[in-house]
């Protein structure tokens, strides 16, 4: 089976734990307008790999993703849009290496079609934009009850999740907008971490190559007190619900 | 010199300075490493006992960052004494504040004066002292030219035509033949171990096992040597007592081991302008006197870290008066001050100890610095909390570079150190004769224009028939390239060999060979400059299709590539095996010459800064590198042409085999703090595992950065907010805001881990 590749890292580091594999999928549905790499959207993009390709781009690192608790992490783009050749990968990698396997996700996909990529997942970096339906429509083209669907279902089958949250200053960091996503993780019962990240416009040269308008090219970038501001309300919103685990030293909190 | 056991017990009994120490064959001959593995104590804890600066140590470092920032502000140099010749016992006591001071000497009368050194050559000590603001004396000039002659004159008497034009042209660059050439490592702890006087009568005992029948040409030199070794010993004497010390005996406690030892290394740095003068292996030696006195209670934690932190500060005003051009090749005003940390013993056990960590711990008291250049020998077996103590430091302060010890072992045992950047020997039982390096991406343009210089539009090579064909055909410039290499290989060794000669005979190193054995390995340090220019150049006439465009001469002064081609530094067998192959076959090609002093062929794939200008002087390549444009450092593949992240870059350099490149593989790694992971602590394990990786796969050597592109250029513009911000470059550290515009530049155009 052939998938669709952007293209790999070999040294990623902040998705997913220890040091990953990272393999960005070409194509997305989702048409968020602060994607760093909307030159991933394009589905016909990319070039065509299949499974041993990657597979054999990956065996020369497996040392140092072992030795460093690390794996292999799949990004895009919008993996789930390749859920069955990312089945064989993932159970290649765990048959062939006992590999740690993560997806980094927008849950913009129908459940169904992701359970068997699921039994063979360890880890769903999971990117929760935008809580209110509709300026999840403003910001990415679409309505989010999929993705909450999606979140639900993983929480159904006890999947390791980490949720991200990108906080895009005026877009995604209202008082109402993090209440919510903190009260909705606090739903769920198999986040293991939060991780809000500050909204970045290192990709925004990427849309002018593309011949795209970048909306967001006045908006600033969120300084470490309103980073703070945010991980604190998600935080006390997500245990008013009640069923927060107390994470670990240094796991939510940077 | 040997003894027998009844003279040994007595010479312990009169010898307060062994007390403590497990005896053994150390005693009866020089034998530092037998000392070392009888009397090291291995330290397999974390940082936490380690101890601030002390008030003194904070009042001494910020009178020295003053006097640092007047000499920024004075051009580079603060003062010469244009007057006295530099040699061991030239110039009276000097003192930052003899009160606070618990490490004394220094290399004139007054901190961060410098000396004139014209043994190696007085043209650059004229052009030096000019270029700051000084003039050396008519009568000094007169005699370095008239009376004493130097090695500068020496060489350039013997050169060829030949040597002079490829050195004109660049073809062959950074030679050692105006200045002192460096990289050899006097074994500094035999004077606190021994005492100077027992150092003295072994020398004299070498010298009588040479009163031989046959006074051959050898035997004659090596006389006249060990007769100037034990004089510079004497003159070593003299300077300690000249600050108040009797260093003719071993020393008694922890404070005297680290003087004597500094002031070995001190009367080195005296008679020596060595392009590179480094330490050795000296901080777990210097250990085991501390241990002694912490256990016999008359040194407490503070006062060894004090030891250390001034000792240090010490090595850190260390200076030379170079020229600003030979700066261009070796930016930012390095000296090499190398200490080679860590590392494993041939036993299993750990080198590491408490001092591992102090001097790592000085880049916190003092500050981050350049020097001295402080290297760790790194084995997968060392320590974890000292692993991931190394790559804390690395992350808080970029100054510390990493070397494989689990490489260098098998050849050079676990007494070796690292001179300059990343050549290997075993101390005092091993030199090396610096040979620059040679260009073989201009070598490769010699192939296809028949030997004609690109830039100087001259026969520089041997005239062979140029490539004329429309699209370079792979075949065909591999046979002229191979040609060309076979030229430059013995034209380079012949021009070592002149080089060498000359600085033995007008600039001998007298007391850092007097801290060697008598009979000891030589290697001819050879050096190329643009494998991975080489390489993907070679890769895209072998997979895509490469037109030269030529002038009316002839000459291919730019080429059009169509098509991809696999670019070096993305694990790709394709390319990555061309680079292996040109190593390979130039290390051989350059076994084939003799060398002076049967010295042994070694190479390395280092530039140091000098990437910056062998682009300068290379037209363009067709890799498609345009003329002028820097070549990538060491053995880096080119910036921005490893796609595939960090560990497939890393892999393509660990293919570079070291069994050719035995002077040392450099590569320089530089990651934004971001990249390596989001919480620190993940950061320090995540660094820990890719230095374990590298090591594992096989990878010489690894500079690494940990720093924001923005911080840099920051820096740029208000250079007065970072007098202390160190980077590592190609085998060593520099204060950022030293380096010239362009290699600033250079610098922040790199490959970035982690930047988009």
């Amino acid at each position: 089976m052939k998938g669709r590749i952007h293209s790999i890292e070999t040294f990623g580091t902040v998705d997913g734990p220890g040091i990953r594999f990272v393999l960005f999928m070409q194509g997305c549905a989702l048409q968020c307008q602060y994607c760093h790499n909307p030159d991933t959207w394009d589905r016909t993009g990319g070039r065509s790999a299949d499974v041993e390709e990657i597979l054999s781009e990956v065996e020369p690192y497996l040392d140092y993703y072992r030795r460093s608790g690390g794996g292999i992490t799949v990004t895009g783009g919008e993996p789930m849009l390749q859920a069955p050749f990312l089945t064989e990968l993932f159970l290649a990698c765990k048959r062939r290496w006992n590999l740690h396997t993560a997806l980094d996700s927008s849950g913009f996909c129908d459940p169904a079609h992701a359970e068997k990529l699921l039994d063979v997942t360890d880890l769903v970096l999971l990117d929760l934009k935008q809580m209110d339906r509709a300026k999840h429509i403003a910001l990415t083209g679409h309505p989010n009850d999929t993705i909450i669907r999606f979140a639900r279902r993983l929480s159904e089958r006890s999947i390791p999740v980490w949720i991200r949250h990108v906080l895009v200053p005026g877009l995604t960091d209202s008082y109402v907008d993090l209440k919510a996503l903190g009260e909705f993780i606090g739903e769920l019962d198999n986040v293991e971490k939060v991780e809000l990240l500050p909204y970045h416009n290192m990709g925004a040269y990427k849309w002018r190559q593309l011949g795209k308008t970048y909306a967001l090219e006045r908006v600033p970038v969120p300084s470490e007190q309103e980073m703070e501001r945010a991980r604190h309300i998600v935080d006390m919103r997500r245990l008013a619900g009640g069923r927060m685990e107390r994470p670990a030293a240094g796991e939510t909190r940077r | 010199m040997a003894m027998t056991e009844s003279e040994a017990a007595r010479r312990q009994s009169d010898n307060d300075g062994w007390r403590g120490f497990k005896p053994g064959k150390w005693q009866r001959g020089i034998d530092v490493k037998d000392f070392i593995d009888s009397n090291l104590t291995p330290y397999r804890g974390d940082e936490r006992f380690l101890a601030g600066p002390t008030e003194r140590t904070k009042e001494l470092w910020r009178q020295i960052r003053e006097w640092m920032r007047l000499e920024r502000e004075n051009g580079g140099v603060l003062d010469v004494d244009v007057d006295t010749v530099s040699t061991i016992t030239s110039h009276a006591p000097g003192y930052i504040d003899k009160e606070k001071e618990q490490i004394v000497g220094l290399q004139t009368d007054a901190p961060l004066k410098r000396s004139i050194q014209p043994f190696g050559g007085v043209r650059m000590v004229i052009d030096a002292c000019r270029a700051y603001g000084f003039e050396l004396p008519d009568d000094i000039v007169r005699l370095f030219t008239d009376i004493r002659k130097t090695h500068n004159q020496g060489v350039f008497d013997a050169y060829t035509a030949e040597m002079k034009l490829a050195r004109k042209a660049g073809i062959i660059t950074g030679l050692p033949d105006a200045y002192g050439r460096g990289r050899i490592i006097g074994d500094y702890r035999r004077v606190p171990l021994y005492g100077v006087d027992r150092l003295i009568e072994d020398k004299k005992n070498d010298l009588l096992q040479l009163e031989v029948d046959a006074m051959s040409e050898s035997v004659i030199r090596a006389r006249e040597e060990l007769s100037e070794q034990v004089r510079s010993l004497q003159e070593l004497k003299r300077m300690a007592a000249s600050y108040g010390f009797d260093i003719s005996r071993p020393a008694n406690n922890a404070k005297e081991a680290v003087q004597w030892l500094y002031f070995a290394y001190l009367a080195a740095i005296k008679e020596q302008n060595g392009a590179a003068m480094s330490l050795g292996r000296v901080s777990s030696f210097l250990d085991t006197y501390i241990e002694r006195d912490l256990m016999e209670g008359t040194l407490t934690e503070d006062e060894a870290q004090e030891l250390i932190d001034h000792f240090v500060m010490k090595l850190r005003l260390v200076k030379f008066l170079r020229t600003p051009d030979y700066n261009e090749l070796f930016s930012g005003d390095p000296t090499w001050v190398t200490e080679s940390i860590g590392g494993m013993a041939l036993s299993g056990e750990t080198r590491v100890t408490r001092s591992s960590l102090r001097i790592l711990h000085t880049l916190y008291n003092l500050g981050p610095a350049p020097e001295p250049n402080l290297t760790v020998l790194w084995s997968e077996k060392l320590p974890e909390p000292f692993k991931r103590y190394c790559a804390k430091v690395s992350i808080d302060t970029s100054s510390i570079q990493y070397e494989n010890d689990d490489l260098m072992r098998p050849y050079y045992g676990d007494d070796y150190g690292i001179a300059c950047c990343v050549s290997a020997m075993r101390i005092g039982k091993q030199m090396q004769f610096f040979g620059a390096r040679a260009n073989l991406a201009k070598a490769l343009l010699y192939a296809i224009n028949g030997g004609v210089d690109e830039k100087l539009g001259m026969q520089v090579g041997p005239a062979t028939a140029p490539i004329t064909s429309e699209v370079l055909d792979y075949d065909e410039v591999m046979q002229q390239y191979d040609r060309m290499l076979e030229w430059l290989a013995g034209l380079y060794v012949n021009t070592l060999n002149v080089i060498h000669y000359m600085h033995d005979k007008y600039c001998y190193e007298r007391l850092e060979m007097a801290l060697h054995d008598r009979d000891i390995l030589r290697t001819m340090a050879c050096g190329i400059a643009g494998l991975s220019v080489v390489a993907d150049s070679l890769s895209a006439i072998k997979h895509a299709v490469v037109r030269p465009v030529r002038n009316e001469q002839g000459v291919a002064v730019d080429f059009a590539i169509e098509g991809e081609y696999p670019q070096y530094g993305n694990n790709d067998e394709r390319v990555d095996s061309i680079a292996v192959q040109v190593v390979e076959s130039f290390m051989n090609k350059l076994r084939k010459h003799e060398t002076y002093r049967g010295a042994m062929h070694t190479m390395s794939v280092l530039t140091i800064t000098s990437n910056v200008v062998y682009g300068k002087k290379t037209g363009s390549t067709p890799d498609g590198r345009k003329a002028g444009e820097p070549f990538a450092p060491g053995a880096n593949p080119m910036h921005g042409r490893d796609r595939k992240g960090a560990l497939a870059s890393l892999a393509s350099v660990a293919k570079i085999p070291y069994e050719h490149s035995l002077d040392g593989i450099s590569n320089t790694f530089t990651i934004v703090p971001k990249a390596l992971g989001r919480e620190p602590h993940n950061r320090v394990g995540n660094l820990v595992s890719l230095l374990d990786g590298y090591a594992l796969s096989g990878g010489h050597h690894l500079n690494v950065n940990v720093f924001d592109r923005a911080q840099l250029l920051d820096a740029m513009e208000h250079p007065e907010n970072y007098p202390q911000l160190t980077i590592r470059v190609s085998g060593y550290a520099v204060n950022f805001i030293k380096l010239t515009r362009e290699q600033q530049l250079d610098v922040i155009n790199r490959t970035f881990h982690g930047t988009f």
